[in-house]
């Protein structure tokens, strides 16, 4: 028999009892499709999650003070409360660290704002001009602090895009106009571009000042409350977190590692973090959509099972003209691929369309990979062999005189 | 064409061992048509098992055109009865919803003919089995029943085996089909100088044949020619 003819003889078969052939593929579809949507939802998720990971800047290690401790106390006031690093630890970062692209300390703590008869709390960012590249911030008007404005303590600031619209209302022009913090004016020079809220945290309501003008004004102290450290590329990030934390142990003189008063968080430890929960997301939800598809070749065994049954006088008569077992086992087993593999075209297909619909409707990122495809067509093909293999090899093994008696 | 010598079948083993064949010796020469004739339980069902190389016999030897097949495995069975043999059987068995054409080319596809060629064959068996044209692109289960079977016929034809086994043939017919089908096999052998062999349990059936071999308890009880066909037989015989 050519291939020809068992695609002819698998047509014929199949479309003989199409209800049965369509609620069988259906198994199939139902499996494949959840499968494809499932894993489409875990991997938009891992997406958005790194997304917004990458948007706080790129190849970017933060410093944190430790916590404040008294001596011998053991109430710890918080991670990142101590006043423990200062502006010369970050231009000793800056000098002395290899990769080191740039360095960008900032002062931050919450505020009470006013302009103008309305105001806000938001979070006052004192820092330096390279502060935007660092954390990946764009000004959409007006500029951002420069190198003068930290020389000369100068009294501006620049709106994040939240805060503005609390203050001056929704897309207002607010450059040029004066805000008051903390009893201290400030001029507006610029307002920064939209980022959208990132789950860690808007970027969006915050107000940045030149570092100087925060540290004299506002907080009264010259310690900053993180580094920002960009490395020039990703591989180096190991090395460079290893070498900050050695040049700062050494300026605080601190022996023991275990008693460092800061911390060096590397991005690419939380981009790690994140893919591994939404991976196991991932498979969570794969792994459940797949005992569906388990299901669907269960009924494919059904289906094939009773199909041999009621062809047995058939197979009795294919095997008295000639027919050997491997061309019997052949058909059988290219009726159950073919269901599966046609339930797996339909089963991406509809798969495609829920994911387009959950992103679509319910607002939730999707993606559909190709290598999701591949394999959930590949998965069921094999469902089809691996489970019309039983059938298959029953037809081929019947006898055809027994065959032929068959009632 | 055929010769069987001391062919024994013997279902089961040891205490239970039940002896259906007793030793069955004949030769059926090309172009015979005869008729192995015996109530149920004769045996005459095993002895077409074994003529038509759906099981092996469990002692003496079956030669079929030339070959020895007493002692072949299945998928060499297989390649016999495709190559030699043509089956007609009792219930037809066609392959429901599908044409006239395609159940008589289904041979065709397990002996490897091109499918262009396929049509062509299928029409000359349809055409010498008697089923008229009108016919041929029905679906079989819409055809009456001894039209089924001259598709059946027209398909033990199709690849023009050694010889044409029918089991029974008339057993699903009424006598005036029946006498219809079994004129078909007169015609086939005695214009296209086919061997049939017949098997029946009924003697006006039988007795269209040549050749009649009485079958009783598993033996051969008379093997004779059938006189009235003989003096039918045209002159150049």
């Amino acid at each position: 028999m050519t291939l020809a003819d068992i695609a002819a003889e698998t047509y014929a078969s199949l479309t003989v009892n199409k209800v049965r052939s369509g609620l069988t593929m259906l198994g199939i579809v139902i499996g494949i499709a959840s499968v494809i949507a499932m894993v489409s939802i875990g991997q938009g998720a891992r997406g958005s999650i790194e997304a917004s990971i990458q948007s706080i800047g790129s190849n970017l290690l933060l410093v944190f003070p430790g916590a404040q401790r008294g001596p011998g106390m053991q109430v710890s006031a918080g991670r990142g409360s101590a006043q423990s690093l200062k502006q010369e630890d970050a231009d000793a970062i800056a000098k002395e660290v290899q990769f080191v692209k740039a360095v960008a300390p900032e002062i931050s703590r919450r505020y009470q704002v006013a302009a103008r008869g309305t105001n806000t709390n938001t979070q006052v960012v004192g820092t330096v001009p390279v502060y935007p590249e660092v954390r990946n911030i764009q000004v959409e008007e007006g500029s951002f602090i420069t190198e003068a404005h930290v020389q000369g303590f100068s009294k501006v600031a620049v709106l994040g895009p939240t805060a503005r619209d609390d203050l001056f209302g929704e897309g207002a022009d607010a450059v040029g106009q004066t805000i008051r913090i903390n009893r201290v004016d400030f001029k507006i020079i610029g307002v920064t571009k939209q980022k959208g809220g990132s789950g860690f945290g808007s970027q969006d309501d915050m107000l940045f000042v030149p570092l100087t003008t925060a540290q004299r004004f506002l907080a009264g102290d010259t310690y900053v409350t993180t580094i920002s450290v960009q490395a020039s590329e990703q591989s180096a990030m190991s090395a460079v977190q290893e070498e900050i934390t050695n040049i700062l142990l050494d300026r605080h003189r601190i022996a023991d590692p275990a008693l460092a008063d800061f911390s060096v968080l590397n991005q690419a430890d939380i981009v790690e973090t994140a893919s591994s929960i939404t991976n196991t997301f991932t498979m969570l939800l794969g792994s459940i959509a797949g005992i569906s598809l388990l299901v669907g070749g269960i009924g494919i065994m059904n289906m094939m099972l009773t199909t041999v049954t009621e062809r047995t006088r058939e197979i009795g008569l294919r095997k008295a003209i000639g027919a050997k077992r491997r061309d019997i086992s052949a058909q059988f087993l290219a009726e159950s691929a073919a269901l599966t593999l046609l339930g797996g075209v339909v089963g991406v297909a509809v798969g495609w369309f829920i994911a387009w619909g959950v992103s679509r409707f319910a607002g939730i990122a999707t993606s559909v990979s190709w290598s999701a495809v591949l394999l959930a067509c590949g998965v069921s093909t094999l469902i089809g062999l691996v489970f019309g293999y039983y059938p298959a090899r029953r037809a081929a093994a019947l006898n055809p005189i027994e065959a032929l008696r068959y009632e | 064409m055929i010769v069987c010598t001391n062919i024994t079948k013997t279902y089961g083993t040891g205490e239970t061992a039940t002896p259906v064949l007793k030793g069955i010796s004949f030769t059926i020469k090309e172009g015979e048509f005869v008729a192995i004739m015996g109530p149920s339980g004769s045996g005459k069902s095993t002895l077409m098992h074994i003529l038509g190389c759906l099981d092996t016999p469990t002692s003496g030897t079956y030669v079929l055109a030339g070959h020895d097949v007493s002692e072949l495995s299945d998928d060499e069975l297989a390649e016999v009865r495709k190559n030699k043999i043509g089956f007609v059987f009792q219930s037809f068995n066609l392959l429901p919803r599908a044409s006239v054409l395609r159940n008589v080319a289904l041979p065709l596809s397990y002996a490897g003919v091109p499918r262009e060629k396929r049509e062509a064959q299928a029409v000359r068996a349809l055409a010498a089995a008697g089923l008229l044209e009108d016919r041929w692109h029905h679906l079989s289960n819409q055809l009456s029943g001894g039209q089924m079977q001259r598709v059946a016929i027209a398909r033990a034809l199709v690849n023009s085996p050694a010889i044409i086994l029918a089991d029974e043939p008339t057993g699903n017919l009424d006598t005036k089909t029946g006498e219809i089908v079994l004129g078909t096999f007169q015609e086939l052998n005695r214009a296209h100088r086919h061997t049939i062999v017949l098997i029946t349990h009924e003697r006006y059936v039988a007795e269209h044949a040549d050749r009649i071999i009485h079958i009783q308890d598993g033996a051969i009880l008379k093997d004779a020619k059938n006189p009235r066909t003989i003096a039918a037989r045209p002159s150049h015989e």
